[in-house]
């Protein structure tokens, strides 16, 4: 259950006195996730939430020993906000925010070539890894109700989606090992071979369950690098099949261009690689209890 | 966001891109007047539609006098123009771009666009234009250069003689060409495109190099950082039912099925949409309420959805989260009271307080029907239309 983030990971929220990022701090906190710092410019010195506040990434670090950013930022700053903590050598940063330029991004990435920092998201509902039936390390939004701690991992691009495949591995009495949303947008820190790459070294994942849309190719590599790196079962399942090409669907990387990046062609790739494709999100729990044989 | 052939040419222009010299008009006598003041032999009269292929569905026509110009324009204005890119029902030309005419010695394609195996902009070039470029990638792979730019400094030098080398430029024609390159690269950083197309690049039997037609798409979320970018956004373009979703932060896309979706999330949306499809049904849209949507949100989302006179069912799924499933539930009662619906209404609920919104639901008095999973609300709305 130590996928990139586990029980004593200690975070800091940059944004932490706006909106979102006091809210979903809140459920973090409440989730029993080792939230230590706050971080916005011009705030340091007070507490919030028993949470003491700080001017920039790097007293932040300083001060509390956090190793993982979370970032809620206006989409306008995200991109100076992640540098700021690549600049401070954070391992982590789970950006949440949706709605940041495609060249801001490039920037971004840019930036991080060389470095140690890796980057979840942005546009996602970031990562979480439960620790009991209620409690764990939640960097993100979603409900964190729904996860049992258990051997199940999961990868998506998609967040409510993610949720759906949640509820299912709970429901059929399953658990998960570490959930993590890769994000809807085109140019994003950590892709799908990342991922399925953690979750093949993790020995506490048995299992793998990876959700893909339509647009670009890179559920169509993960497949590549499945088959010559993954060894545990993979259950699949692409958003997408009925969406017509050229209509961006709500995420800005989901578009079919040029005739690539089809719900089809992916599924294909799938199942060239042995991973169990599901037809509908609705199967996905069954299918993996199956798959494990429990 | 999409503009215009003569908006995307009078940005380029700015940044050095050569064209000829044309004007914007609203009807045909402006067209008329419009020859008379470009006051050359010959003059190239363009419908400007957001869509490829104007060509070939007999929408761009040389004239050689304004009689003939205004002629032209009054068969053109007002009618839609039905190419490969429109779908069946066309576009309806509001605006046609007169522009000189140029003597053409030969047509190059080039492009830059945002690219997400780069993570970075691309340039794409090739020696032949004015045809398909993904037909050209399909047939002839080598026939396109691709150079990655680096997303902070730019087009280098050497980058954009190697590009005029490819398209078969020499001399004066490739310093110009390199320009031409240069420029293009510019304006898609500083205005962030996704997309920046010259279809054809041309030379002139004078030797000229310069832009003979244009198309420019920007990034939607860096528009907050160009408000001159904004003003040139043409409504008569886009869905009325789309333009009303973006006024309630809705993301909505018109299909062309019978069964109207409501859903939070982008994956979940289009899942939605697949599993109808694999029930037997067909969409009539995408629409996601994002993850924190309110009562007069689904509100105004229902009554989108209720515009669209295809629509002979709903279904809505919604996977309560942040989103409180009893909240949802009032959420939809109401909607569906206040437009008085009258087609049949399937929910599927999941997530926090599932079991008081499914009560709420249940005790409304609506003709409703609940559903547990995702499989079985679309078997149910298909049934419930057939």
């Amino acid at each position: 259950m130590t996928v990139l983030v586990d029980g004593n990971t200690k975070i800091l929220c940059q944004g932490f006195t706006g909106e979102a990022g006091m809210f979903h701090s809140k459920n973090s906190l409440a989730y029993g996730t080792k939230l230590v710092a706050g971080v916005t410019p011009g705030k340091g010195g007070q507490a919030l939430e028993g949470v003491p506040v700080f001017d920039t990434v790097r007293e932040a670090k300083q001060a509390t020993g956090a190793t993982v950013s979370m970032v809620y930022v206006p989409a306008a700053f995200t991109a100076d906000a992640i540098c700021e903590a690549i600049d401070a050598e954070m391992d982590l940063v789970v950006t949440i925010t949706e709605g940041i330029p495609v060249a801001d991004m490039a920037f971004v990435k840019d930036v991080m070539r060389g470095g140690k920092t890796r980057l979840i998201g942005p546009n996602c509902p970031g990562i979480i890894t439960p620790v009991t039936d209620k409690s764990g390390c939640k960097i993100g939004i979603m409900p964190a109700y729904i996860h049992r701690p258990g051997k199940v991992g999961i990868v998506s691009r998609s967040g409510t989606l993610t949720y759906e495949a949640v509820w299912q591995v709970t429901s059929v009495g399953m658990g998960q090992s570490t959930c993590i949303g890769i994000g809807g947008d085109p140019i994003k820190g950590l892709d799908f071979i990342d991922c399925l790459k953690l979750f093949q070294d993790d020995k506490d994942t048995d299992g793998i369950i990876m959700i893909g849309e339509i647009g670009g190719t890179a559920e169509e590599e993960a497949c590549e690098f499945l088959k010559g790196y993954v060894r545990k079962p993979v259950v699949g399942f692409i958003a997408g099949a009925t969406a017509p090409p050229g209509k961006r669907m709500g995420h800005a990387g989901a578009i079919i261009s040029g005739g690539k990046g089809t719900a089809a062609d992916k599924k294909a790739a799938m199942k060239k690689a042995g991973v169990h494709v599901c037809d509908t999100p609705s199967i996905l729990g069954a299918t993996m209890k199956k798959v494990l044989g429990k | 966001m999409n503009i215009h052939e003569y908006q995307a040419k009078q940005l380029l222009a700015k940044f050095g891109v050569p064209i000829s010299k044309g004007i914007a008009c609203k009807t045909a006598d402006e067209v008329g007047r419009a020859f008379t003041d470009l006051s050359v032999p010959m003059a190239v009269v363009k419908v400007q539609i957001h869509a490829g292929g104007r060509g070939k569905a007999g929408g761009v026509k040389l004239v050689r006098s304004a009689d003939e110009a205004k002629k032209v324009a009054q068969g053109l204005l007002g009618k839609a123009l039905v190419t490969h890119q429109t779908g069946p029902e066309g576009r309806v030309v509001k605006t046609i771009y007169v522009e000189t005419g140029s003597d053409i010695e030969r047509e190059m394609y080039l492009a830059v666009v945002m690219d997400r195996g780069s993570q970075a902009p691309v340039v794409i070039a090739a020696a032949e234009g004015g045809m398909d470029i993904e037909e050209l990638a399909a047939h002839k792979p080598h026939a396109i250069a691709r150079h990655r730019v680096h997303p902070v400094k730019g087009l280098q030098a050497f980058q954009a003689r190697a590009l005029t080398k490819h398209l078969g430029l020499k001399g004066d024609q490739a310093k110009a060409g390199a320009k031409l390159i240069a420029a293009l690269v510019d304006a898609f950083m500083e205005l962030d495109c996704s997309l920046a197309e010259i279809n054809p690049m041309i030379v002139t039997k004078q030797g000229e190099v310069k832009a003979l037609d244009a198309k420019m798409s920007f990034d939607d979320n860096a528009l907050f950082r160009h408000k001159d970018v904004v003003e040139l956004r043409d409504l008569n373009e886009e869905d009325p039912k789309e333009i009303e979703a973006k006024k309630f932060d809705l993301n909505y896309i018109a299909l062309t099925g019978n069964i109207g979706c409501m859903v939070n999330g982008a994956g979940l949306a289009m899942a939605t949409m697949d599993v109808i499809q694999l029930k037997g049904g067909m969409p009539a849209n995408f629409l996601d309420v994002g993850g924190g949507a309110n009562k007069t949100q689904v509100t105004n989302a229902f009554k989108i959805l209720l515009s669209d006179k295809n629509v002979k069912g709903i279904l809505v799924n919604i996977f309560g989260g942040i989103m409180k499933c009893d909240t949802i539930a009032e959420g939809v009662i109401a909607a569906a009271k206040e437009t008085k619906m009258s087609v049949p209404l399937v929910v599927r609920l999941e997530g926090t307080n599932v079991e008081l919104g499914r009560k709420l639901l249940q005790e409304s008095g609506l003709n409703l029907q609940t559903a547990a999973s995702l499989d079985e609300a679309a078997e149910k709305i298909v049934e419930a239309i057939r």
